[in-house]
């Protein structure tokens, strides 16, 4: 579905050369939900702009669906990105329009035929559950509500791909708990192939099924999210074992009654 | 109360309405094209070419540090090239437009800058072409402070066009100056500042009244 070959992304500072990504090599399939957990500065934010190109590669190939990204030029990108749908930490949603105009924009974008938007909007909120709120400002929206809002406007043109750039890290554990299991739905009832960086251990155990390490730009352990907690290889990954250990730990400690 | 101080405020405001109205809009069509200009082809923005983001950048500071007084007087011969004379309100438009439309696309590019840049990024994630993305997202998302800096225009555009009067543009300002000052004529001079005045306020009560409409319809709970 998704296949990222030789990817490097440099950054050039006054004073230095910051490697964001170096030969980045990575297989996403079909019907996936494919998590990159990483610390911050480790380069994930950068690497899943890449694949839409928000960012530019200095390198490699980018193939999604048999197209490649990489080699596109303004026009077909595009068109491109239309079958790609990406939502973000800050939601990113546009306050002048409702909740309707919101998830309409990528269908208007696209040349949806007009008389259809109505009820492919009205499908798709129903679908993560706004319906009654299709009319409200995302400003007049609880975080969780604004996220479903996001979610909805990237899956209202039916991309075959969703990005998602830490879409939970400024909700709370419930909520994050309510958009992973959406997303899962999602994934489930459309076959959406979902893409998503993550620094939250509990998103990757809840809702991913392959996932990779991704460590000052390297990507350093991959495979199915199992592994991962049995057997952590990476040096990021044990980290992210033992930190998680060690607050259950202190927690036990500290309450006397577990997690 | 001299008899014809009515007649001398009527047709000062009507010249001042006219020169300040008829600017404003051809500013306006100047400045929003430049200010959008500005804006987009910045560093990492939608349509990035530094070269001409420089060159109109240079462009606009030049226009912007002369003093008023001493634009007008450069462009009369631009006037008279347009209009076809260098005296009244008509002649006066020209300069002030050209005058107050650096300002204005100064104002405009920073009322645009305010828009996250993460909206833009998410039209743009969404395949949306950079016109779409200006007239879409860009301009509806900065409506409330687009008002509110084009109010700040407006006024000072009214400022302006008394300057103007000094020089033979007609309006309020030429009439505090022919009969307030130079008659010693101080019921004129004190009721062109107290039109001036109130005209502000309106303005200003304006603005901020459409601006708050709009915020106020994207923040109300239901």
């Amino acid at each position: 579905m998704i296949t990222i070959r030789d990817l490097n992304k440099a950054y050039i500072m006054p004073h230095a050369r910051i490697n964001a990504l170096e030969n980045i090599n990575l297989q996403v399939g079909q019907g996936d939900i494919f998590g990159i957990i990483g610390f911050s500065g480790a380069g994930k934010s950068t690497l899943i702009r890449c694949i839409n190109r928000l960012e530019e590669p200095d390198s490699g190939q980018i193939i999604i669906d048999g197209n490649d990204i990489t080699a596109m030029d303004k026009q077909q990108l595009r068109l491109a990105r239309r079958k790609i749908g990406m939502i973000f930490q800050q939601f990113n949603l546009f306050d002048a329009k409702t909740v309707f105009q919101n998830v309409a924009f990528p269908l208007e974008v696209s040349g949806y035929p007009k008389n259809s938007i109505n009820s492919r909007v009205e499908e798709i909120l129903e679908l993560v559950g706004l319906t009654d709120k299709a009319r409200a400002y995302p400003l007049q929206l609880s975080g969780g509500q604004k996220q479903r809002v996001g979610i909805a406007r990237a899956l209202s043109n039916k991309p075959s791909v969703l990005l998602s750039d830490e879409a939970t890290s400024a909700l709370d554990p419930q909520t994050t708990y309510s958009i992973l299991e959406l997303l899962k739905d999602i994934n489930n009832k459309l076959g959406v192939t979902i893409v998503l960086i993550t620094h939250e251990l509990d998103v990757l155990k809840h809702i991913c099924n392959n996932m990779a390490v991704i460590e000052n730009g390297r990507i350093v352990e991959g495979g199915p999210v199992e592994k991962f907690f049995l057997n952590p290889e990476s040096d990021t990954a044990r980290r992210f074992i033992d930190i998680l250990k060690w607050f259950q730990d202190k927690k036990i400690y500290r309450e006397g009654d577990g997690i | 109360m001299n008899s014809d101080l009515i007649d001398l405020l009527s047709v000062g405001l009507g010249e001042t309405l006219y020169m300040a109205i008829l600017s404003t809009v051809i500013a306006l069509a100047l400045g929003l094209p430049l200010g959008i200009i500005l804006v987009i082809t910045g560093k990492g923005h939608v349509l990035e070419a530094p070269r001409i983001n420089n060159v109109l950048g240079t462009i606009i500071n030049i226009l912007r540090s002369f003093p008023s007084v001493i634009l007008i007087v450069l462009l009369l011969p631009l006037s008279r090239f347009i209009v076809g004379t260098t005296l009244g309100a008509t002649a006066a438009i020209v300069p002030l437009s050209i005058g107050s439309a650096p300002f204005l696309a100064r104002i405009i590019e920073n009322c645009l800058k305010e828009v996250s840049f993460g909206k833009v990024e998410a039209a743009m994630a969404i395949g949306a072409n950079p016109a779409t993305i200006v007239s879409k997202v860009l301009i509806p998302e900065a409506l409330p402070s687009l008002i509110r800096g084009v109010t700040i225009a407006v006024i000072a555009i009214i400022g302006f066009t008394a300057m103007a009067g000094m020089i033979g543009a007609g309006g309020l300002g030429s009439l505090a100056i022919r009969f307030g000052y130079m008659r010693f004529r101080n019921d004129v001079m004190f009721a062109t500042v107290v039109i001036l005045v109130i005209l502000v306020q309106m303005v200003q009560w304006g603005g901020d009244l459409l601006a708050g409409y709009i915020n106020k319809k994207r923040y109300k709970f239901e």
